[in-house]
């Protein structure tokens, strides 16, 4: 081994704001938006699709068999699915990365629903609630800590899972990996690791206030 | 008046929760359905505002057929208390008690207000208003959960086991105060419970349903303790029929002597005890303008010379009662002579 310092700050210095596309905030950019675009994504089909679950039970059991199938496939092989459709661009890594985030999102959905207690929707129906409001004034508004839980859990992960598009140059802050390993040069790994923990911190503590900010009665709740 | 005839709800798999049921729920009073788990009486009060449907049969609201109506329209003219209150969580207090007005199109000011209203009319601090559900006690709860039933100020209430799951002591103050918003507000109240002592001490009328849904004996309670129907409804209303029964008999015409010198009062004109040759000896005191028959003989039995106390509101003695005068009395509410009475026959 030669004797090569863990971080050399004057080469992260340089690199920065480089102006190139491999220039450290470029990649954090990216690594943001390819990260988040799956959550995103993943929640708009995972509202409807939990709550046709939801309503029909039946459907629960084979979409969560087929999510978990998709789970436990490695990223790598669906990324190679993809690269033969979408080739060497962003959406070859978002397209899988959005099945994982459904995979947890699905099911954090039809818990939501199913954490609504029976008392609370047998009064809002005795109250005389139709249906779709009682969905989206009692049902969905209860339902929302659980649901971001699950989300919690998906932006982590996705914020963790970009790294592997380095692969196909679409990693993001996963490209600073490839570039140490090739060079035997540990700071851009440093790098690359200290910024998505400090990405993935930063999005569940803004996620954890969100929280806080939308459903004051379960916070309480929680710690009563 | 909410009537039921013939009303029969089979499900699917068969059972049968309600069979064949009619009666009258007369308006303005209270009437419990009452009966163990599985004799449909929360089935039966779910018909009157659709939650279910009824198989066969028909149930009528002054006259009307619930089954012309909308349900959810339906539904936002009955009140409806559940069991554990069913708060929604997320909406502050005052919130909840709007539901019905804002379903209604109430302006929120105006609807608020009214919450405030009713929140002063249950009896609760009008600072627990910006308050969410879970910092609430659950007899507070309760109170927010009639609150909320009562905010469109509708006619008829459906009250589902409204106090089974608070402690005994804040169950007893909601029934007192369900009594007394009732005598205020003279609603049409159907009230389900599986405990016949809240059914003998709410219900102007009570419904004993047995299981499989069947109606066992209708009837005032005082009239249900003295005349029960058939065995059923005998072992389902337990012990002490007859002791239980005198709570219904007002204690206002008791026969009161003077109060003997050897009963001790203070200064304050409330008594101290019996005097007795080792100094004082317990005593038993009740009020004639509010207590029962129970109470007074209660008291009775509480003093060493069988003498009940009676006292004004303040507490202090207004004269004795010995268990003369409440034999007396005793005699004159005897139970009818059978087959003199009134009580109705259990269908067959």
């Amino acid at each position: 081994m030669i004797e090569e310092p863990l971080v050399r700050w004057d080469w992260i210095a340089r690199n920065w704001d480089s102006g190139s596309p491999s220039a450290i905030s470029t990649l954090l950019e990216n690594h943001v938006v390819t990260a988040f675009l799956p959550v995103l994504l993943g929640l708009v089909v995972a509202l409807p699709l939990g709550l046709a679950c939801a309503r029909w039970r039946w459907l629960y059991q084979p979409t969560a068999a087929l999510m978990n199938v998709t789970y436990s496939l490695p990223s790598l092989v669906l990324f190679s699915v993809f690269l033969s459709v979408t080739g060497l661009t962003r959406a070859t890594v978002v397209i899988p990365l959005t099945f994982f985030a459904l995979a947890i999102l699905i099911p954090a959905v039809v818990d939501g629903l199913a954490s609504v207690p029976d008392p609370v929707r047998q009064s809002a129906v005795a109250m005389g609630f139709r249906p779709a409001r009682r969905l989206l004034r009692v049902e969905l508004p209860v339902a929302v800590p659980v649901v971001l839980a699950g989300l919690r859990v998906a932006t982590v992960s996705s914020i963790s899972l970009v790294s592997v598009g380095a692969l196909i140059g679409q990693g993001g802050l996963g490209n600073l990996f490839i570039d140490g390993w090739q060079r035997q040069f540990y700071t851009p790994i440093v790098v690359g690791i200290a910024l998505i923990v400090l990405l993935a911190v930063l999005a569940d503590g803004l996620l954890v206030l969100a929280q806080r900010l939308l459903t004051p009665w379960s916070r309480a709740r929680s710690t009563a | 008046m909410i009537t039921f005839e013939g009303v029969t709800k089979r499900y699917r798999d068969g059972t049968v929760a309600v069979d064949d049921l009619s009666l009258e729920v007369p308006t303005g009073a209270i009437t419990v359905f009452v009966g163990p788990s599985g004799c449909g009486k929360t089935t039966s009060l779910r018909m009157i505002n659709r939650m279910i449907d009824a198989t066969s049969g028909r149930i009528a609201l002054d006259g009307q057929d619930v089954r012309e109506i909308d349900p959810p329209t339906l539904r936002r003219g009955i009140g409806y208390v559940i069991q554990q209150a069913g708060l929604f969580p997320h909406r502050r207090i005052v919130d909840n008690v709007a539901t019905v007005p804002y379903l209604l199109g109430w302006n929120k000011k105006k609807a608020r207000a009214r919450a405030m209203e009713l929140l002063e009319l249950v009896g609760l601090d009008a600072g627990l208003a910006n308050r969410y559900p879970f910092q609430l006690s659950g007899g507070q709860q309760q109170r927010v959960g009639v609150a909320r039933a009562l905010a469109a100020d509708p006619p008829v209430l459906l009250m589902d086991e409204p106090f089974s799951a608070v402690d005994p002591v804040v169950r007893a103050s909601l029934q007192d105060e369900l009594l007394r918003l009732q005598s205020e507000l003279r609603k049409t109240i159907v009230f389900v419970t599986h405990d016949i002592d809240e059914a003998v001490k709410l219900g102007d009328t009570v419904a004993v349903l047995r299981v499989g849904g069947r109606l066992a004996q209708m009837a005032g309670p005082a009239t249900l303790l003295t005349e029960p129907a058939d065995d059923f409804v005998r072992g389902f209303l337990g012990r002490d029929r007859g002791i239980r029964r005198l709570s219904f008999i007002s204690a206002k015409e008791v026969r009161l002597g003077p109060a003997p010198p050897d009963l001790v009062t203070g200064e304050d004109g409330r008594p101290l005890g019996w005097r007795t040759g080792d100094g004082l000896a317990a005593y038993g005191t009740f009020d004639p303008e509010t207590d029962s028959l129970r109470a007074a003989l209660d008291a009775a039995l509480l003093s060493p010379n069988g003498v009940a106390v009676a006292v004004d509101e303040e507490g202090r003695v207004r004269g004795v009662a010995g268990r003369d005068a409440i034999d007396e009395l005793l005699a004159e509410y005897a139970p009818p002579v059978r087959g003199a009475g009134s009580a109705e026959e259990a269908p067959a």
